[in-house]
């Protein structure tokens, strides 16, 4: 579904990806797991087409998107979400989703008529409010959620869009243990419609929920492979798991 | 509440002409709605858009060029003028921000500014059409269905129809799908863009429509004074309309009518209202009108950071 074929990113001097190849299956949760500064975040944004790549090519559902910008991926069903929330802070939650629904559906050159007026977009918005927990909390205003549901509204967005892939950037980054459980019950109930590349550094999150799971250290993948082969994998438990393995 | 105000407004300014005569007031109001049309326009990107364009009197100027040398060729006829010019104030637009539109930030206020500036500095040279000393002309357009626009009373009308349907416009548009986006972008374009929606397109079709409706007010502003120079796109005209949109209120409907009108009335005040206590103090303030706006336009952004139209609305919500 999704393949990166010898995909790198430098900033000047630094290599932040370096030579990645990595495949995202089909119906898969595939993680990506690696110490600070590995470039996981810099790999996802060249997925989703926020960055673009100095190397390599991007494939996805077959289609080379490596130079498509990114609302063409969008549009293709690849979405991403972010670390650092990044929602229309002055909306409300019902809006926020509503515009990505909006996204989606038809041409926004329309300079008419009223948004109001179309019950389809705002029932979906709706519905995708209730699927990340915020029924009952569309009519606040996004950066006035407490940060927990404000990290449910940024998964939401990239919900929104319909994604067949979807990119997750540490989707529990600060969250409580009750609110991670929500995360993981919804990345749960997804994975059945959309294929997941998730960065994540809740590891006991990460082995739940992946099929497989991809170790970045050093802008490289030192290793792919089965949650079980990758605890077992003995590069891996020296480069990054060993702490938290011990802890 | 606010559409009850709008509609005593509106029902104020059509009887306007009935209960004043003079030639003076019903000239200085059309300049107002003329002045509060360009603001309007210059909102909706720098408002809505977020856009911060320090080049809109390009557009104002293409418009009152364009237009004025239609008639000074002879072609008066406002359905063949004033159409034109407006398409030739969109497609500067469309030009201007297809280039300035892959900047952001400080750049963009500055290469909006450096076009406006290239515009301003090429009419000058054109000798043909006055250049530097500016174009007179000897009439308005005709209309040839009847409506004398040479009467004052009836470019009063024009240009209050002409305001009441841009505002009108962006009220629709505000609301509409394209407001929407417009608005999104404003708030956060990256995630505009991670939704995907093709923000570079939506800015510049935002632009060119701002681009359009300031190109439609130069088309008034000349036909208005009856003569264009090269000072309409001088670039303190810019800033002239920019301080009309923060004076009103930054991304308020009626920001751009507000601000105009309460800019253009305070110059008057100070400059046409002698107050003598304040001139025996500083006998020459008159001729210093900017000051007096200077420190009310302080004041706004200090105190009242949306806007005159702010003020309202807050005390609606509260």
């Amino acid at each position: 579904m999704l393949e990166l074929r010898s995909v790198s990113k430098r900033f000047g001097g630094v290599v932040a990806t370096d030579d990645v190849t990595l495949e995202v299956k089909r119906g898969e949760v595939h993680a990506l797991i690696g110490p600070n500064g590995a470039g996981k975040t810099t790999l996802i944004a060249q997925v989703a087409g926020d960055l673009g790549s100095d190397r390599g090519t991007i494939v996805f559902e077959g289609a080379d998107v490596t130079h498509a910008p990114q609302h063409q991926r969008v549009r293709a069903g690849l979405a991403r979400s972010y670390q650092i929330t990044s929602i229309f802070g002055r909306f409300s939650v019902l809006d926020n989703l509503a515009l990505a629904v909006q996204a989606r559906s038809g041409s926004s050159f329309s300079f008419w008529a009223p948004v109001a007026g179309e019950a389809a977009l705002f029932e979906e918005a709706r519905a995708i409010a209730a699927e990340i927990g915020l029924s009952g909390r569309e009519s606040e205003i996004a950066a006035t959620l407490a940060h927990g549901e404000q990290r449910a509204l940024e998964v939401g967005l990239a919900l929104a869009t319909r994604p067949r892939l979807v990119l997750l950037d540490e989707p529990m980054a600060g969250m409580g243990p009750e609110e991670s459980q929500r995360v993981i019950t919804l990345v749960e109930r997804i994975r059945a419609q959309v294929a997941v590349l998730l960065v994540e550094h809740d590891m006991d999150a990460v082995f739940r929920l992946a099929d497989r799971v991809s170790v970045l250290v050093s802008g490289r993948v030192i290793a792919t492979g089965t949650p079980a082969a990758i605890r077992a994998h003995a590069e891996v438990k020296r480069a990054y798991l060993g702490e938290s393995a011990a802890a | 509440m606010a559409r009850v105000v709008a509609w005593v407004v509106l029902a104020a300014a059509l009887a306007f002409p009935l209960a004043v005569q003079e030639t003076y007031y019903l000239s200085f109001a059309s300049r107002i709605f003329i002045y509060a049309l360009a603001a309007t326009s210059l909102n909706l990107v720098l408002g809505y858009g977020g856009m911060i364009s320090f080049g809109h009197a390009a557009f104002v100027g293409t418009g009152a060029y364009v237009s004025s040398i239609f008639i000074a060729e002879g072609l008066t006829s406002a359905w063949f003028g004033w159409p034109v010019a407006v398409a030739a104030a969109a497609l500067a637009a469309l030009v201007i921000g297809a280039v300035s539109l892959r900047t952001r930030g400080v750049y963009f206020i500055m290469i909006t500014l450096a076009f406006a500036q290239m515009m301003f500095f090429l009419v000058n040279s054109m000798k043909a059409y006055g250049g530097d000393e500016g174009l007179s002309l000897t009439g308005r357009a005709s209309t040839g269905i009847g409506i004398d626009l040479g009467s004052d009373v009836a470019f009063y009308y024009i240009s209050l129809a002409v305001l009441a349907a841009g505002v009108g416009g962006l009220h629709r548009l505000v609301h509409s799908r394209f407001g929407r986006v417009i608005q999104a972008i404003r708030e956060n374009e990256a995630r505009a863009e991670a939704i995907g929606f093709p923000v570079y397109r939506y800015k510049l079709a935002c632009f060119v429509l701002a681009g359009a409706v300031g190109g439609l007010a130069g088309v008034l502003l000349a036909s208005h004074g009856k003569y264009v120079n090269p000072n309409v796109l001088h670039w303190t005209q810019s800033g002239t309309l920019m301080v009309m949109v923060i004076l009103g209120g930054v991304g308020r409907l009626w920001g751009g009518v507000v601000g105009a009108a309460s800019l253009l009335g305070l110059e008057d005040l100070i400059a046409n209202h002698r107050v003598e206590w304040l001139a025996s103090i500083l006998p020459n303030y008159q001729q210093h009108a900017n000051l007096g706006v200077g420190v009310v336009l302080l004041a706004i952004v200090l105190f009242a950071p949306q806007g005159i139209a702010g003020l309202f609305a807050r005390r609606r919500n509260a």
